[in-house]
């Protein structure tokens, strides 16, 4: 038992407390630890000091994780909102090396020629104002309303819950798309009077950057994933559009 | 999902946690996760197998390195709160002491300490963690832990006085 002979070190003392320890100098450290009462309390004081730092934020991980930590809205942020067409940026973004979809953007950078984005922002100009039939299918009705524009658009619509930004589901219409196909029309509204819609339809274009377009006050942003486009319109700065617009890709798409 | 994305989204309150206790600030410390998350996904490409968790500890130890020696050419602000408050017993006051105690670190045996007891990685994952070697390692964890024993035995009613 030549091991057991040797004198224990400080370092032999840490790799005892952390699990580190060769197992055959484990006796030998306990009966160090035995006969050497101040060691033996420093050993204690690590253990204790380990325990106080696991109570005090063990927890953190059981935590829920905050949505802008989730890596859809953190891809999302990705796909710029600021100038995609920018020179600089294009070229951040390739030294970078970024996500597939990115990459597939910037290799095709001219917009497609058609976007649903013209016929949002007229959807929205002529409904908003509707003060008593402004959409077809009320909220009260949301798991009809789904059903009956997912079989219409062709795909399946999660209608996105925007209380988290203030807004309530008003409902929705059915809309013909600018190619002719079904578009699915929702209108939401805050307590104070301000109403956003979102517009969805099936696109042919490829996945796109996050474009703006404005038609006076009224503000929109498109984005097309998987064949779908999005527009959330609503006459608002630009922050308070994007916020209503990453809430509704949060809870869209994939 | 790939493996590599799984990988990242499984590990996303670890690095929480360990940023929490790295920083002793929520907000700072969330930030720091989301600058860590851009930069993996951003460099997935740079990946090249092994163990995601510990690639990730090392981007976010490398950036709260970075976040240090730029709020280290800024003047320091000093909150005056938190030290004007009365002292209390039971688990806030000791909450707060390890705070404290964690704060009284330099930053790698901070890291060193918190990757061992915390997110218990082993002497060789930090030694990769910190780029050092694990020799390295056990002397950042042996003058922590002598720091920290110094601190909560000692030093606090010092560190009271002065006030």
């Amino acid at each position: 038992m030549i091991d057991r002979d040797l004198p224990v070190t400080e370092g032999e003392l840490h790799a005892y407390v952390d699990g580190e320890l060769a197992s055959d100098r484990k006796p030998a450290v306990e009966a160090w630890l035995a006969s050497h009462p101040d060691d033996l309390a420093r050993v204690n004081a690590w253990r204790s000091l380990a325990d106080a730092i696991r109570s005090r934020y063990g927890a953190v991980a059981t935590e829920p994780v905050p949505a802008r930590l989730s890596l859809r809205q953190i891809e999302w942020a990705g796909r710029s909102w600021r100038g995609m067409a920018a020179a600089a940026t294009v070229a951040a973004f390739l030294a970078g090396g970024v996500a597939g979809w990115v990459a597939r953007t910037i290799a095709v950078p001219a917009p497609p020629a058609a976007t649903p984005m013209t016929d949002a922002l007229d959807a929205y100009s002529v409904y908003v104002v509707e003060v008593r039939h402004p959409v077809e299918v009320p909220a009260n009705e949301q798991a009809h309303l789904a059903q009956w524009l997912s079989k219409r658009v062709g795909y399946e619509l999660r209608i996105p819950d925007l209380q988290p930004v203030g807004l309530k589901l008003v409902g929705g219409r059915l809309l013909p798309g600018p190619s002719g196909e079904a578009a699915a029309f929702f209108m939401y509204e805050s307590g104070s009077g301000e109403r956003f819609t979102l517009y969805s339809t099936r696109n042919k274009a490829p996945d796109s950057a996050v474009r703006t377009d404005w038609k006076g006050h009224v503000g929109a942003l498109y984005w097309s994933e998987r064949n779908i486009a999005y527009v959330v319109s609503g006459e608002a700065t630009g922050a308070r559009l994007r916020k209503v617009a990453e809430t509704v890709y949060a809870q869209v798409g994939r | 999902m790939s493996s590599f994305r799984s990988g990242v989204e499984a590990a996303i309150p670890a690095l929480r946690r360990y940023a929490r206790a790295l920083t002793r600030d929520a907000e700072t410390a969330d930030d720091l996760v989301q600058d860590t998350l851009v930069r993996a996904l951003r460099s997935e490409h740079l990946f090249h197998g092994g163990d995601v968790r510990s690639w990730l500890y090392t981007i976010l130890t490398n950036l709260n390195r970075n976040r240090l020696r730029s709020l280290a050419r800024r003047p320091v602000m000093t909150l005056l709160g938190d030290d004007d408050a009365p002292d209390m017993s039971g688990p806030e006051a000791g909450s707060r002491d390890i705070e404290r105690a964690l704060a009284s670190l330099v930053e790698e045996q901070r890291a060193a300490l918190l990757l061992v007891v915390l997110e218990g990685l082993t002497y060789r994952e930090v030694a990769e963690v910190q780029g050092v070697p694990v020799g390295t390692v056990m002397s950042r964890l042996a003058r922590a832990r002598a720091q920290i024993r110094g601190f909560l035995d000692g030093e606090r009613p010092a560190l009271r006085r002065v006030k």
